[in-house]
């Protein structure tokens, strides 16, 4: 006897799997099934039981499904039906077959509707109307398989903030921009005719196409052309290829002609000045410059006159030296300031900047916490740093911590065993810690050697720079 | 649209097409936010042009002014074509209309070089990051940078961009010399150099830049280089740079040509043959040598593919046994990609294969046939064949009079 099954017009996948379920649990062969698609399913036929157990297949087996399901072909469900049969009664790597005729008919029709669905991806033109919430794009689109709901979260994924309709013979899609509506098959004439920016798409489309590659094979391969007369821009082909042959035989023909222009030899000459002159062309550069690093708001630029003893260079700007916009003014910068007066150095006479302009920080909370700057970062803002001491030109720059090291070196090196005097490429340097790490240290003794230490460096520095 | 922008916009588009790339994929997933305008994809052509040429990015110049006077670019110094420039703001409001009408993926932006290389550099960066910032703008952005700007603008594109490329343009350091005067080897390689660090290094501390990696043109035909040096470059191009992708454009005629380049372009088959060789260097484990060998004088066989050329020339290594070979050696099969070896490969794990198993399995038996043996089938002395060639390669079309 032969079991009628009645399913949904269209893709019905839930329908097809409430099905297969039953099929399978009362064991009815697949030349036993007559499957059949109907507007209202519970009409006609046998009604399928909500309630047979779940299948376990093979994981590959439900894309499968999901794909073949929208297919045009009336047979999909037989087909799918003869797999799973197959499948649950013992040939588990089935669709490990490729070379099996029955899986390389459902491949290929996978295939096209995959192929499908990336065409209406593609091929789709939204037209544009203003309606009472603004604007809204309208599309009409003829897929040749049931592929409608199948495109919508790549439609909305794309244009979530927009209100958009696609029409089509097989359904409708609605967005306005909270939630999806499918609604029934559209007509052509629902959509407008027109829009404002087809006229510049095809404009587009034509300066684009070299008339010396004409190929229009293949250009029907990939863009059938069935596809044509919703696509403004197809409007333009039949001229384009009339015309192709007589504009590239004018271009080969055309004499080598000289510039009608004179030669603009003083810009040409003028273009390789580029790099900034002064200490106050770079500042102008980096203060208009994005930050490299996640956080920062504004660049804190280096600070003191040019031509000094000494150049201090620090990590990066932290949260105070962001919100004042100086270096060196935050915890830090004091026990600098108290340990620069210790050693008998002028803070107004030294040059202070940073390795890194800019203040990494994450947001927790109402806390903008302090993260250090990666190496790539650091080699980010190198350039600027090297143009900076190249315009300041100290007698010795002081390295203060490992992130200063790490961009006057141009490599990694550890401060407790590189501390003291150090040549950064050409320039007299000394290395020693950041005062940040004073402010660290968590047991008193321990900081009050660190501080003496400290201090003891900055004196060196001072008879070394003298 | 404005007809005044319509104007530049078939100025600037007609000045970029000779640029080949156009993938818009290899980007990071991203979908649009709440207030946002776009996604990415694995890459789609949204019309294709009757070069057969597909459209995925509008691919414009900022503007074809330029100070450079390169002998095979229209928009050089000297040359007498049409001029026009955007303006950062019209350039974004081109890709966000089209883009919102579902005629694009996003953008490829390049540039005619305007009083320095930093300036028009911070103008295409501009482009980028008002898009991403001010338009929330998720689709695809594509910079062609100039291996003459600075590095922190370089740096800067790269928070922006999902890909950024410098262009080889010419395989041969002295043709390069010859034909862009402006231009260095040495900077061009050092610029690619810098990127590939900076690419790897990022991905390495979890930070954005041009996470779609870099890609490169080259232009065939234009000097003197056969296909084994355009081949050797972009083997270094891939090892060294690690490059996405290695363009080829055959040089085509352009309106204004200068004197000093071929009256003839090159036939665009050289240009199919090239990519062909490119896939079996970067997806078929053949090497340089090997693809040249298949050809004569260092340049492919224009009639047939180089894989086909290169297993005419080997057949002692043939035929291979279907249902026992290696992956390595059925990539080397004509007429067999790496999907069906894939297929073969797995179905053959539970089945053995016969002949017709093989038809279903590969697009392409006719070719494959001399080359392979199944359970049922074996070439016997066909593989052997003097005429086998004439045998696959199809005859000459004959010319319609159309």
């Amino acid at each position: 006897m032969l079991t009628r099954i009645v399913l949904k017009e269209g893709a019905d996948l839930e329908g097809f799997r409430r099905a297969v379920r039953m099929l399978l649990a009362r064991d009815v062969r697949p030349d036993e099934v007559m499957w059949v698609t109907a507007d209202t399913p519970g009409l006609f036929g046998s009604a399928v039981d909500a309630d047979a157990p779940p299948l376990s297949l093979p994981r590959a087996v439900r894309p499968l499904c999901e794909m073949v399901v929208c297919h045009s072909d009336p047979e999909r469900y037989a087909l799918l039906h003869g797999l799973i049969h197959r499948i649950a009664r013992g040939e588990r790597a089935l669709l490990e077959v490729a070379s099996d005729p029955l899986v390389h008919r459902l491949n290929i029709m996978a295939k096209s509707v995959r192929r499908d669905i990336h065409k209406m991806h593609a091929f789709l033109r939204f037209r544009k109307v203003d309606g009472e919430r603004g604007e809204r794009f309208i599309a009409w689109f003829e897929p040749d398989h049931f592929i409608v709901e199948a495109v919508a979260q790549f439609f909305i994924d794309r244009y979530r903030a927009m209100d958009w309709t696609i029409l089509t013979p097989k359904g409708s899609l609605h967005w306005d921009r909270q939630a999806l509506h499918l609604g029934p098959p559209g007509d052509r004439r629902m959509a407008p005719d027109g829009d404002d920016f087809e006229d510049g798409w095809r404009s587009y489309y034509e300066s684009t196409f070299n008339p010396a590659r004409v190929n229009p094979d293949m250009m029907r391969t990939e863009m059938p052309k069935k596809y044509w007369r919703n696509m403004p821009e197809t409007a333009a082909i039949p001229a384009l290829l009339r015309q192709a042959a007589s504009r590239t035989g004018a271009m080969i023909e055309q004499e080598p002609a000289a510039a009608i222009k004179r030669n603009p030899a003083k810009a040409v000459a003028a273009m390789a000045d580029q790099e900034p002159r002064s200490l106050a062309e770079l500042n102008r550069i980096i203060a208009a410059s994005e930050p490299l690093v996640p956080g920062g708001t504004r660049a804190v630029l280096g600070e003191g006159p040019q031509h000094p003893a000494i150049a201090f260079v620090g990590e990066q700007p932290g949260d105070q030296e962001d919100q004042q916009g100086r270096p060196f003014v935050g915890p830090a910068g004091q026990l600098l300031d108290k340990a620069l007066a210790e050693a008998g150095i002028d803070r107004r006479k030294t040059y202070l900047t940073n390795a890194v302009k800019h203040f990494k920080f994450e947001q927790r909370g109402k806390l903008r916490l302090h993260k250090s700057p990666t190496a790539g970062e650091v080699k980010h803002y190198r350039w600027w740093l090297m143009k900076e001491l190249d315009f300041v030109r100290p007698k010795l720059v002081v390295a203060l911590g490992a992130t200063a090291v790490l961009a006057l070196a141009g490599k990694a090196m550890p401060v407790t065993r590189a501390r003291g005097p150090a040549e950064f490429g050409g320039l007299h340097g000394y290395i020693t810690v950041h005062p940040s790490y004073l402010l660290r240290l968590p047991d008193a003794k321990a900081k009050a050697e660190a501080y003496a230490a400290f201090v003891e460096d900055l004196k060196r520095v001072a008879a070394m720079a003298a | 649209m404005d007809p005044a922008l319509t104007a530049k916009l078939r100025i600037l588009a007609d000045a970029a097409k000779y640029d080949a790339s156009c993938a818009s994929s290899g980007a990071p997933k991203r979908v649009a936010g709440p207030k946002g305008l776009g996604s990415t994809s694995n890459g789609i052509c949204h019309a294709y042009t009757p070069d057969g040429r597909c459209i995925s990015l509008l691919k414009i110049l900022l503007t074809n002014y330029c100070l450079f006077d390169c002998a095979y670019c229209i928009n050089r110094r000297s040359s007498n074509v049409k001029r026009a420039r955007f303006s950062v703001e019209e350039v974004v409001k081109l890709t966000v209309e089209f883009y919102k009408r579902n005629y694009i993926e996003g953008l490829f932006l390049s540039s005619g070089i305007i009083r320095t290389p930093d300036h028009t550099m911070e103008q295409m960066m501009l482009v980028a990051k008002i898009l991403r910032r001010d338009h929330g703008f998720a689709g695809y952005i594509h910079l062609k940078t100039i291996p003459e700007a600075s590095p922190w603008l370089i740096e800067q594109a790269g928070l922006w961009a999902d890909r950024l490329s410098i262009n080889m343009e010419l395989p041969l350091q002295q043709s390069l010399e010859k034909l862009a005067p402006e231009k260095s080897s040495a900077t061009i390689n050092n610029a690619m150099g810098q990127m590939h660090e900076r690419i790897v290094e990022a991905k390495e501390e979890r930070r954005r830049f041009s996470p779609a990696g870099q890609s490169t043109q080259m232009i065939v035909g234009a000097d003197e280089a056969n296909d084994e040096h355009v081949l050797r470059t972009s083997d270094m191009l891939y090892s060294r740079f690690a490059m996405r992708r290695v363009y080829y454009s055959a040089f085509s005629p352009i309106p204004q040509a200068s004197a000093i380049l071929p009256a003839k372009p090159p036939p665009l088959q050289r240009e199919n043959r090239l990519y062909q060789a490119d896939w079996l260097l970067r997806y078929y484990g053949f090497s340089v040598d090997e693809i040249a060998s298949g050809g004569e004088h260092g340049m492919l066989d224009l009639e047939i593919d180089p894989k086909l050329a290169w297993a005419l020339k080997n057949r002692h290594r043939f035929p291979v046994d279907v249902n026992k070979a290696d992956r390595e050696m059925l990539l080397r099969v004509p007429g067999l990609g790496k999907r069906a070896v894939d297929r073969i490969v797995l179905a053959r794990r539970h089945t053995r294969l016969r002949l017709d198993d093989v038809a279903r399995l590969s697009g392409a038996l006719r070719r494959a046939r001399p080359f392979l043996m199944t359970d049922d089938y074996h070439p016997a002395a066909l593989t052997d064949r003097i005429d086998l060639r004439q045998r696959i390669v199809p005859p000459a079309k004959q010319l319609s009079l159309f």
